[in-house]
């Protein structure tokens, strides 16, 4: 299945993109496909255990399964105000 | 209104959007791009935002304060890009019969803008730069 990954502050830049369309086996979950991101970027590994996910706008825990042509955003820590 | 803009915010306007003549309080907060950050001279800030989400998620926090103080007359804008020194990069109004509520409701909506909404800022120095909130890591 297809899920397009939307990227922000420092993964967009490390990665040189704001969204990416990624192929993943079915059943995969959002913390799976980060997995996938690092192992490609090993220099995002760092952010591994502090980022958290979204799906269609919506927090969701790492281990949601994700659907196919779902928008999975990887949330690094924020920092507004 | 809950928005992230890439346009210079005003804080009196938001305050105005707000009031009703049943309020006798107006709080507002104008967050402002400092020119030192633990000792560094900040050249300037980079903010972006996941805007759709961001702007729900401030939606959100409004729904809390609604329930939590009863206060619905309550704006937040949020600005993005390139902001220099002294340049506003957050403004919150709320207005409310009495201040008590006004100064709580104001206090808990920034506090939980820098928790949960899905907006980054990036500190330029004249010699580096860092993602804010990802020092550690």
């Amino acid at each position: 299945m297809i899920i397009r990954l939307r990227l922000f502050a420092i993964y967009r830049e490390k990665v040189g993109r704001s969204e990416l369309d990624m192929a993943v086996p079915e059943g995969t979950s959002a913390g799976g496909v980060l997995e996938k991101l690092v192992s490609d970027y090993p220099s995002l590994s760092a952010l591994r255990d502090v980022t958290m996910f979204a799906i269609d706008e919506e927090f969701v825990p790492a281990d949601t399964k994700l659907k196919d042509g779902q928008q999975l955003a990887l949330v690094p820590p924020v920092s507004g105000g | 209104m809950y928005e992230i803009t890439e346009k210079p915010i005003v804080a009196g306007e938001l305050s105005e959007l707000v009031r009703s003549d049943s309020d006798g309080a107006v709080v507002t907060f104008a967050g402002v791009v400092r020119g030192f950050s633990k000792g560094k001279k900040v050249h300037y800030l980079e903010y972006e935002a996941y805007k759709e989400m961001a702007e729900k998620k401030m939606a959100e926090i409004g729904a809390e304060i609604k329930e939590r103080w009863g206060i619905d007359r309550l704006s937040i804008q949020h600005r993005v890009g390139h902001l220099n020194i002294g340049e506003t990069a957050v403004v919150i109004a709320v207005a409310s019969p009495h201040r008590k509520q006004a100064f709580e409701a104001c206090q808990y909506a920034i506090d939980r803008i820098k928790q949960v909404v899905p907006i980054w800022k990036k500190e330029v120095w004249e010699d580096g730069e860092v993602w804010v909130g990802r020092e550690g890591a």
